[in-house]
């Protein structure tokens, strides 16, 4: 299960009720949620390197999505976090999702996904390779 | 025992000036403070040098804020600076909303800032449990300042006072009257006070009735502390606090610094004791059936702790090596 999750908005998308839907609904589940608000995709991946975290949760309705997945993956890519989680919620065409998951997306929430299955995927969810507890 | 191979071999990393190292041992202490016993024995060499300096104060008083303006002076003057900012956990769910560094997000690209929030998770001190662990790696690590932000207090949650070298109290001006003030607790821990949004009425008002309250205090016969005013929308003011920071660390002379670090690596004993205690209890507890028959009078209600524990440990339960 995951335990410690880094929500945040890349660009300039001005939204934020989805994401503070989602941060409270994961908070209310046990999880501790670092909530960044509005930053561009190099900043979000460097926080997401200091806090350590297991996932990173981003909010997309700008229709950006293609463009700044990219770049946060890329910034993963330089840092060696290819295994953290990166999922994805907001207003993504059903079509972008195969293209988005090939680029390295765990997981999409389009409209209309139910809490309950974002609760149940962070609850499944499992990548780390060095988990603390592995092995000790 | 890889959990304590790795460790090691993070603290190395760490003293090399590893960033990825500090992440991850940060996570592990916090989940797991035992692992500070295989990381303390390399980095004890490097601590001591990091002035280390905890802002607290009431829910929405600007502490955030008031760190990242702190940070951007320090950054200007070429020091390189940690942040530990402390949000509360849920009572409930163990969940945590951790909101601090979206006030700080000047500093996320900065190489030589290092920000990490941490959830209270059991602790009701105002600081989680680790925070004084997280201090000892930051400095480790190499940065000049620590500081430290504790959640939003309201007048007991004093641990900060007995975890960092300086202590900084925001008020508000609307933070009610001089009766206010006169209460124990938040009022006597602070080594510099700040009343921020300093733009809004009765700041002043509020300065001067502070001033006249901690005169009163025996704990600031000698000298009353600095009282500011500040405004953490624009940075107004934040200038005289870091000034006022250099000052106090430098009239932390050797030895009341040293008073200070010692009645500190006191209670962290007394901490790390509790905590020894605790677990070779457990492991008492798993191995003998009779204890566990015991513990059950007291889960169920009809014995008091006091009686079990002494007819369990008549003679007390820590004993001194006798030769």
């Amino acid at each position: 299960m995951v335990k410690k999750i880094l929500m945040a908005k890349p660009g300039l998308d001005g939204h934020w009720r989805g994401a503070m839907v989602v941060s409270a609904a994961l908070r209310d589940a046990g999880l501790e949620v670092i909530y960044l608000g509005n930053q561009n995709p190099e900043a979000i991946v460097h926080s997401a390197f200091q806090e350590d975290v297991e996932a990173i949760g981003l909010s997309i309705l700008s229709a950006g999505h293609i463009d700044l997945i990219e770049q946060v993956v890329d910034c993963m890519r330089k840092k060696g976090m290819e295994d953290v989680i990166l999922v994805v919620g907001g207003t993504i065409p059903g079509e972008d999702i195969p293209r988005l998951k090939e680029m390295g997306v765990d997981a999409v929430f389009p409209p209309g996904s139910k809490i309950e299955r974002i609760l149940e995927y962070f609850k499944q969810a499992r990548k780390r390779s060095d988990e603390p507890t592995a092995g000790g | 025992m890889a959990r304590q191979a790795k460790a090691t071999e993070l603290a190395g990393k760490l003293l090399e000036g590893s960033e990825l190292a500090l992440a991850r041992l940060i996570s592990l202490i916090e989940n797991d403070s035992a692992s500070m016993s295989d990381v303390l024995p390399i980095i004890q060499h490097s601590l001591g040098r990091a002035h280390c300096i905890g802002f607290t104060g009431p829910p929405g008083a600007g502490k955030s804020s008031l760190v990242n303006h702190v940070t951007r002076l320090l950054r200007e003057k070429g020091k390189r600076v940690g942040i530990i900012a402390v949000d509360p956990s849920s009572p409930f769910s163990g969940g945590a909303l951790l909101g601090d560094r979206i006030r700080m997000q000047a500093h996320s690209l900065d190489p030589g800032v290092f920000i990490r929030s941490m959830a209270t998770r059991d602790s009701y001190g105002g600081l989680s449990r680790a925070t004084g662990h997280v201090i000892k790696l930051m400095d480790a690590f190499g940065m000049d300042y620590v500081l430290v932000e504790t959640v939003g207090v309201g007048q007991v949650e004093l641990d900060v006072m007995n975890t960092t070298d300086t202590v900084v109290v925001i008020l508000v001006p609307e933070g009610g009257d001089s009766v206010q003030l006169m209460k124990a607790g938040l009022m006597e821990i602070g080594d510099i006070f700040v009343v921020n949004k300093s733009d809004r009425p009765g700041a002043e008002e509020i300065a001067l009735q502070l001033q006249v309250i901690l005169q009163m205090n025996a704990r600031y016969a000698q000298n009353t502390p600095p009282i500011l005013l500040t405004q953490s929308i624009d940075g107004l003011g934040v200038d005289k606090l870091v000034d006022a920071l250099r000052d106090h660390r430098k009239g932390l002379n050797g030895a009341v610094l040293e008073a200070r670090r010692k009645e500190r690596r006191k209670k962290e004993f007394e901490e790390t004791l509790a905590a020894v205690l605790i677990r070779e209890w457990r492991r008492l507890l798993e191995a003998d059936p009779g204890i566990r028959e015991k513990l059950a009078l007291v889960l169920e209600g009809s014995t008091d702790p006091y009686s079990v524990i002494e007819e369990m440990f008549p003679g007390g339960i820590i004993r001194q090596n006798q030769e």
